[in-house]
């Protein structure tokens, strides 16, 4: 079974507990229709669970297939620099179909960033070099496909329906 | 399935309709041999399109990557030209499936490939071997795993 390597730790966009009885790690891509089908899902799960649960997600962005996932994956860590990665991470989901890179100027707006830091911050390639350090650790953790789950650190190979990934927590909490 | 410190099987087959290729080509080299079912797959992110995201990170092994299936030329053509695939494929295809059989990775029944990867060392040995189960895209972990083995040793 594949390891999730490094392990969830501060430097991760962690939505709840860090220290939750379960956590939750998505390799996602921005651009992927998978990742847009399963956002709504892992929303669920979260609404479920609540504080039996903490949500983290890493960057996998598949640049050759999908011209903006890179774009938009720098776009959420500068949305991050001014605390709002998770309000982005929804955002972009919520508008898949129209990814562009006027769109991620248009949502930074509506988030009300400071849009001169933010254009800075797109441009950064510290930011692009975080995003690439999450693809190598998606590729040492056996991620082969987005999105790939992992339950408390090891890889959840079943489908990403509600009920089976519900399942798969479940089961783990109910323990 | 081939085992792993014997010598990987040489072979020629197309690379492009009007191109072929040796494997003995890339001595000197580490190589990833990915023997995959068929091109098209259908989901994204299948393993071919995965591996084309990694080259730059199995380059930084001295390693190049090849996909090989029983799929024609111009098929593989095709597809590497539809997904922007920037290694070679090669076409198992005539005689249908002989270097996959001569690596003991055929699947008779389907008249295909099983989906197995062999990492080659510079020297032609065969270092790390894996058949994955039918269906399961095994990502990269492993030949990553075996790239590093292979340059800690020296």
């Amino acid at each position: 079974m594949a390891k999730l390597k490094p392990p969830v730790s501060e430097q991760d966009h962690v939505k709840g507990d860090i220290h939750a009885p379960v956590v939750l790690v998505e390799y996602g891509d921005f651009q992927c229709p998978h990742c847009g089908a399963a956002f709504p899902i892992v929303n669920h799960i979260e609404e479920t669970y609540k504080k039996k649960l903490a949500f983290v997600f890493r960057h996998f962005p598949l640049a050759e297939s999908h011209p903006y996932a890179q774009a938009a994956a720098v776009a959420s860590e500068a949305a991050a620099n001014q605390g709002k990665f998770w309000q982005m991470h929804s955002l972009i989901y919520k508008n898949q179909n129209e990814l562009g890179l006027e769109m991620l100027l248009a949502l930074a707006q509506s988030l009300k960033l400071d849009m001169k830091i933010f254009q800075q911050d797109f441009k950064d390639p510290k930011l692009f070099k975080k995003v690439e350090d999450n693809f190598e650790s998606g590729i040492v953790s056996g991620v082969n496909g987005t999105p790939s789950f992992y339950i408390n650190g090891t890889k959840y190979n079943g489908a990403y329906d509600y009920e089976s990934l519900s399942e798969a927590i479940g089961s783990i909490i109910n323990y | 399935m081939l085992g792993i410190n014997i010598a990987a099987p040489d072979f020629e087959l197309n690379a492009t309709p009007d191109q072929k290729f040796s494997l003995s080509e890339l001595r000197g080299k580490n190589v990833i041999l990915t023997f995959y079912p068929a091109d098209w797959s259908p989901v994204c992110g299948d393993q071919m399109s995965l591996y084309n995201e990694m080259l730059h990170y199995f380059s930084k092994y001295n390693a190049e990557i090849l996909g090989i299936s029983v799929d024609g030329k111009w098929c593989h053509a095709a597809f590497r030209d539809a997904r922007k695939l920037h290694f070679t494929l090669l076409a198992d295809f005539e005689p249908k499936g002989a270097v996959a059989k001569q690596y003991g990775v055929y699947n008779d029944k389907e008249g295909r490939c099983d989906r197995a990867l062999f990492v080659i060392d510079a020297e032609g040995i065969i270092r790390w071997s894996y058949l994955s189960p039918t269906g399961i895209n095994p990502g990269a972990d492993g030949i990553l795993d075996a790239l590093e083995m292979i340059s800690s040793k020296k």
